[in-house]
């Protein structure tokens, strides 16, 4: 079991803490799957964390998730079960030649790293819809912009950590803009109304 | 009147500083990064639908620093509970904290409270705005759900099913003083990021309420609680009145708008019975924690 602690915090919350992105999108799969509506308000999966809030009984679901088998073989991870989506992209943002520089690649060459890369969403977060998408090789991680942008346009597909990420609405932002997509990230008409809900498949394709 | 044109509506005349539409919130969708949001003293709210025979999961309105004057189109009974203020119907002076009859086109204003912060006002029937994903509040975070309220906005009413019945008085809650009482406090899942004795200082101190609050948050002024891990903390899930210690060694407490997920480290979590408290201060009173 990759569980590294439990913690209660404050009256009816249990904060899963786990070694990483994909243990987190895991344990979420398992628990919305497991978990019935009634014994747990909130289910917020995070970089290497999992929330469980307004838990009818915390003892009980401690127990219970500590019993759990993520992974059938302990060893990797299972492969998410969510859908798989294609996510078309205009490689054309203001930070893509920077962060060619980093990977000591042509921009070229980083459109296709970066499109042959299958992304796992691994949370949401920051704003409705915002997909926080995980996949790209340690040596492809980039830090944040020292000085964050004022306004990202929507659609704005960035870079930041270990994470890919698109703004579904214009915000501040300092993440490194490789390019733009039109794919529509939120509806609150559509279930569920996140295009790229957690546990998600993601690929980015060139247009 | 065309067939789309609710029956019964509220004229918002004057909106004032800062009304919105609450009900209880949006919870279940947290995973997709929706915030909570919902009325933030939600026992004012409760009470105030009380009093009008609303079912505890109607919408009112959150009036923060009064200013609003509505006018509905048709007899109604309201309720004006939380911070407590003037209520008059045209120009005659009303109750606070009991049930009301406004007359269809008659003026109803909730004035400046005295004390606290938000005021809310039920009407019967409910505030009938189209829910989204499930709730009828306003974010002023992510911006889903109604916008906050305009002068000549036209809010749809819901149907009153019966004469509200009559409710002790009670039932009105004595406010206090959330300064002199405080506010009691768990700890929270980063403690252990913090020196030995924040949590001392954290719940020995008195702070003091700054002007940028709002819903996401009461932002405090006071001692600076040090932390002794200095790395970045990975974003993880944020519970309602979590008290999170951002760069500057500020403590915040989150309210109903917060984000879903946090990089700062949270040291503590206000007890959710005395949340209500923070919805009434005001900027520049002193709050104090202490352990639940």
């Amino acid at each position: 079991m990759h569980i590294d602690r439990v913690v209660r915090l404050g009256t009816d919350a249990l904060l899963v803490e786990v070694p990483d992105s994909a243990t987190a999108t895991a344990l979420f799969e398992t628990a919305r799957d497991r978990i019935s509506v009634e014994d747990v308000l909130d289910i917020v999966p995070a970089a290497r964390t999992v929330l469980f809030d307004g838990v009818a009984d915390r003892d009980a679901l401690a127990e219970e998730i500590a019993g759990w088998t993520l992974f059938p073989d302990d060893v990797a991870p299972a492969r998410p079960q969510g859908e798989s989506v294609d996510v078309p992209v205009v490689y054309d943002g203001p930070d893509l030649a920077e962060v060619a520089d980093r990977w000591q690649m042509s921009v070229e060459e980083a459109v296709a790293a970066h499109s042959a890369t299958e992304f796992t969403v691994a949370f949401c977060g920051f704003a409705p819809g915002f997909a926080y998408c995980t996949g790209l090789a340690e040596r492809l991680h980039v830090p944040r912009r020292p000085d964050p942008r004022t306004r990202v346009p929507a659609g704005s597909v960035g870079l930041a950590g270990e994470f890919t990420g698109i703004y579904p609405s214009a915000s501040p932002g300092g993440w490194q803009l490789i390019g733009h997509t039109g794919l529509g990230l939120w509806d609150v008409d559509r279930d569920p109304p996140a295009t790229l809900p957690p546990g998600t498949r993601v690929r980015f394709v060139p247009r | 009147m065309t067939a789309l044109a609710s029956e019964r509506t509220l004229q918002v005349v004057r909106a004032g500083p800062m009304s919105t539409v609450q009900d209880r919130g949006r919870p279940r969708w947290a995973h997709l990064g929706v915030p909570r949001a919902g009325a933030l003293d939600a026992p004012a709210a409760a009470l105030a639908n009380r009093l009008v025979g609303n079912p505890p999961d109607a919408a009112v309105l959150e009036v923060t620093f009064g200013g609003l004057s509505v006018r509905p189109s048709q007899t109604v009974t309201v309720a004006v509970t939380g911070a407590p203020g003037p209520v008059a119907v045209d120009v005659r002076a009303a109750a606070w904290g009991e049930p009301v009859s406004v007359r269809a086109g008659r003026l109803l204003q909730v004035g400046t409270p005295t004390v606290g912060v938000r005021s809310y006002l039920a009407v019967a029937g409910g505030i009938a705005v189209a829910p989204v994903l499930g709730s009828r509040s306003t974010d002023t975070l992510a911006g889903i759900g109604p916008p906050v309220l305009a002068d000549d906005d036209e809010l749809p009413l819901g149907a009153s099913a019966e004469p509200p019945a009559s409710i002790g008085v009670a039932a009105v809650r004595q406010d206090g003083d959330p300064g002199r009482t405080g506010l009691r406090v768990l700890p929270g899942p980063r403690l252990d990021w913090f020196a030995e004795d924040a949590w001392t200082t954290l719940t020995r101190a008195t702070y003091t309420v700054q002007a940028e609050s709002n819903r996401v948050g009461v932002r405090l002024q006071g001692p600076r609680l040090v932390r002794s891990r200095h790395e970045e903390l990975a974003s993880e899930g944020i519970v309602l009145g979590a008290v999170q210690v951002r760069a500057s060694g500020l403590p915040l407490v989150f309210l109903a708008d917060h984000p879903t997920t946090g990089g700062y480290p949270v040291i503590a979590v206000v007890h959710p019975d005395d949340l209500w408290r923070c919805a009434q201060l005001r900027p520049g009173e002193p709050l104090t924690f202490h352990p639940a």
